[in-house]
């Protein structure tokens, strides 16, 4: 009994933490999307920040400044596609593929040309690094059952990036429902016209909203390469971004439930992670590729048959030109 | 929070009482609400506006009238900010202003009603008016504030709308009062008014009059642009008429007559009302019986309607659009399956619930189809004319050798159907969707009208198109029934099935609730119906 309940305890506490980056990706999009920019280069974007943050952590041992650096090569990212999509008017997918394989292939062989081990860079020292938080008692009330098991494991021992995401879900909410600037973001996503006859700018309103999409993509990212794991991996990111955007369906756009998307999304790698291996009575071990699939097979049944009639920001992909 | 409302509300009362302070004066000393002087604007080598003058007196509608394409719109954006003139004046209560953009157009108390509504339709109405002219970076204080002006606003004007309605939900005549409430919670004076009546049916133009009295009561300017005769007589004081970018009169509403004000804007003499002789109906074409239709999403759109078309009459179907008239058009099109009844043509069953046909084999028993909407169905717009001008007749073997289209040939005919049905500029090779609306639906009717079908389904055959290309077209229509065609005409506009249709049925809610010959049928009568009365008799 007890077991079980650690059991479960810990495949939530695995499930917050893999789903840090999907909620700062996915937030990242409703920006973005809200806003009538499609950007299916979170991915992108999460990977170029990722190896940001780890080249800039590495060389100056500093987590924070690691931080600054992925935000910044990720703000960079957004901008550019920003610059194709709101001010040359381009294709919005076609931006945001274009800058998924540029960074997908640059940061690997920047890390190779720069650390020499194979698109890798060297593993980060602890200074590097976004250690875990201990919060006052975890250890001793470890040994009360449940609240205790819950606090220490579940609330307790995560990194600030972990507790700054969480955080930014129900400020994000109130940022698009409660404020002018959330009210304009919803707007200009809907019906840019009606923007731009009140007197606002189009474009300045898709330029900041693009802005805010490359901050929580660049602390995703961050996230990734030195809070999560200890270096950057090449693809890294290994279609997270692309996760997030289909919890950003899933959620339709609105804060809530796109958040209970991203733990359904981290609840199903977590617990693929601790089933492989597993001797499941009647059937075997299941094969380790079926299992870590399992996130992703979940993703393509749910968006197909479960999220019903999801009706996107009606400007979302479409290029603002006054016409008249 | 209640402090801005009061203070807007005191503004309003000085700006009332300071009116007739100036009024015991001439009536030249009013400075006018809005002047435009020597208003000039090229667009390559199009000059749209060409040295515009006029002036929009206080506490006055003021029309603006001009076909499609004489500079009216460009006019307006001018004035609103969209665009800067090359040359000329904007003032505005006798001082001259900069207008760089749409916020200070606003700042300058002049509110703008677009033709397309700018609406958020997920917003709710309070959204909708405070977007834009928010109070502070928090919403909730915005919102109150709003609410307690909308409550104002509702008091003065009469304009009833619920602020927590969604918008994308209100009628579309409750969707314009919205539009009319943001630029007068902006503070407009001047309010100028886009082809406001183009949507709505003729209740929610009643409406919409009676809104813009009340406004003029309370000393609001507005300025009306349309192509609409009946509008200009029945609401403006003062009315400036524009052809081809340029001013060519300003007159008083009451010195002036319709046939006048069409002479001006087409610049020749029209013929208003449609010459025919009586209808020579022969044997029937077009039978339709028990027809019931549902459209895409399943629903129940036509309901039991049986009626017959006979050679050499117009029938004509009335209704507010909605009712079934578009799904009716398009099942005898071919373009949606029947759900239960049948289609008889010339006595012969042609479409049942069992047998269904493609729109093309429609065209080739003899059923031509000129679509409601054009630009959805009738037309490529990115097609050259000569390619959207054979759609639907492309296999004709005239178009084809053996393997290949013969272009040649499709060149050849277009420019003969061009030049046959009036399409300016007469070139094949220009893209669709540089024509206007007129010479695009011309481009349609060419190609429906050429093969001389025995039946014709007409859709809305006017919609947006000029008074002198509307003429033209009513003609044609006129001239295959006189050839002994049978001609069914679904319209929205009371006038053009008043004028053009022998027999005249009213179409509600999918059902046919009245019939009227077009010597009985008058527009009190017609109106009961479209609002769904029944007549005398009808079941």
């Amino acid at each position: 009994m007890g077991d079980t309940v650690l059991w479960f305890i810990l495949v939530f506490d695995a499930t917050l933490r893999v789903s840090t980056p999907l909620v700062l990706a996915a937030f990242a999009g409703m920006f973005a999307e809200r806003s009538g920019i499609v950007d299916i280069g979170l991915e992108g974007k999460m990977l170029g920040a990722a190896f940001g943050a780890a080249t800039v952590a590495l060389v100056t041992d500093s987590a924070w400044l690691g931080l600054l650096a992925g935000i910044g090569v990720s703000v960079t990212l957004a901008m550019i596609h920003a610059f194709a999509c709101v001010t040359h008017r381009g294709n919005q997918v076609v931006s945001g593929m274009a800058l998924n394989i540029m960074v997908a292939g640059l940061a690997p062989a920047l890390s190779l040309a720069w650390f020499g081990q194979g698109g890798q860079t060297p593993m980060i020292e602890e200074g590097g690094r976004f250690r875990p938080i201990h919060f006052p008692f975890a250890d001793r009330l470890s040994d009360v059952p449940f609240v205790g098991e819950v606090y220490s494991e579940l609330i307790s021992g995560h990194n600030i990036i972990v507790y700054v995401a969480m955080g930014m879900v129900p400020l994000a909410g109130w940022f698009i429902y409660r404020t002018r600037f959330g009210l304009r973001l919803r707007a200009v996503g809907e019906s840019p016209e009606a923007v731009d006859t009140a007197g606002i700018s189009v474009a300045g309103m898709r330029y900041r909203a693009m802005i805010i999409c490359g901050i929580l993509c660049g602390v995703a990212g961050t996230y990734l390469a030195i809070a999560m794991n200890t270096l950057f991996i090449r693809d890294m990111s290994a279609g997270m971004g692309y996760l997030a955007l289909a919890a950003l369906i899933f959620g339709k756009w609105k804060p809530l439930p796109t958040l209970l998307a991203c733990f359904l999304f981290a609840f199903a790698d977590a617990v693929q992670a601790r089933l492989q291996g597993v001797d499941v009575p009647g059937v075997g071990i299941i094969p380790v590729q079926a299992i870590q699939a399992l996130p992703y097979v979940l993703t393509v049944l749910l968006l197909a048959g479960f999220v019903g009639k999801a009706v996107p920001p009606k400007a979302s992909g479409i290029p603002y030109v006054k016409d008249r | 929070m209640t402090g801005a409302p009061q203070e807007q509300g005191t503004a309003h009362a000085a700006s009332k009482a300071a009116a007739p302070a100036r009024a015991p004066g001439h009536a030249g000393a009013i400075a006018p609400a809005l002047e435009l002087r020597n208003i000039d604007k090229w667009f390559g080598s199009v000059h749209a506006n060409d040295q515009i003058s006029l002036k929009v007196e206080p506490g006055t509608i003021h029309g603006i009238i001009g076909e499609n394409g004489a500079g009216k719109s460009t006019l307006m954006s001018i004035v609103y900010g969209y665009y800067q003139a090359d040359s000329g004046e904007i003032l505005v209560g006798d001082k001259p202003v900069t207008i760089r953009g749409p916020e200070q157009a606003i700042a300058q108390g002049i509110g703008m009603v677009h033709q397309h509504f700018m609406k958020v339709d997920t917003f709710t109405v309070l959204e909708n008016v405070v977007l834009g002219a928010e109070t502070g970076m928090l919403l909730a204080p915005s919102l109150a504030t709003a609410r307690a002006e909308l409550v104002r606003l509702e008091r003065d004007y009469s304009l009833e709308v619920d602020p927590d309605a969604i918008v994308g939900e209100l009628p579309v005549g409750v969707q314009q009062r919205v539009e009319i409430l943001k630029a007068l919670f902006r503070g407009a004076d001047t309010l100028i008014l886009d082809e406001p009546t183009g949507v709505l049916t003729p209740q929610e133009v009643a409406d919409l009059f009676r809104i813009l009295r009340a406004l003029r009561e309370q000393g609001k300017s507005i300025v009306l642009i349309t192509h609409k005769l009946r509008e200009i007589m029945a609401l403006t004081d003062n009315v400036t008429v524009m052809r081809q970018g340029a001013v060519v009169a300003n007159v008083k509403t009451a010195e002036t007559t319709r046939e006048d004000l069409a002479s001006l804007m087409v610049g020749r003499t029209v013929l208003l009302r449609v010459d025919k002789t009586p209808a020579q109906p022969g044997e029937t074409f077009l039978g339709v019986e028990n027809l019931s239709v549902r459209d895409g999403n399943g629903v129940a759109r036509v309901k039991g309607v049986t009626l017959d078309v006979r050679a050499g009459e117009i029938v004509g179907i009335a209704g507010v659009a909605g009712n079934g008239q578009s799904e009716l058009l398009g099942a005898l099109a071919g373009i949606l399956p029947i759900e239960d009844g049948r289609v008889l043509f010339k006595g012969e069953e042609i479409l049942s619930r069992k047998q269904t046909k493609t729109a093309r084999q429609m065209r080739r028993i003899g059923l031509g189809h000129v679509p409601e909407d054009r630009h959805r169905m009738g037309l490529i717009t990115s097609f050259e004319a000569s390619e959207s001008g054979i759609l639907g007749y492309h296999r004709d073997t005239k178009y084809n050798s053996r393997i290949l289209m013969d272009r040649g040939a499709v060149l050849e005919e277009t420019a003969r159907q061009m030049k046959e049905y009036d399409v300016r500029p007469p070139i094949p090779r220009l893209r669709t969707s540089s024509f206007s609306g007129g010479n695009q639906q011309k481009i349609v009717l060419g190609r429906e009208m050429e093969r001389h079908p025995d039946v014709l389904l007409v859709g809305q055959p006017t919609r947006g198109v000029d008074i002198g290309a509307i003429e033209y077209i009513h003609k044609r229509l006129i001239a295959e029934r006189d050839a002994g065609k049978a001609i069914l005409l679904v319209s929205v506009e009371l006038d053009e099935i008043m004028s053009l249709a022998d027999r005249i049925i009213v179409m509600f809610d999918g059902e046919i609730v009245g019939e009227l010959t077009q010597a009985d049928a008058t527009e009190q009568a017609l109106g009961l119906m479209m609002a769904g009365e029944r007549q005398d008799g009808m079941a």
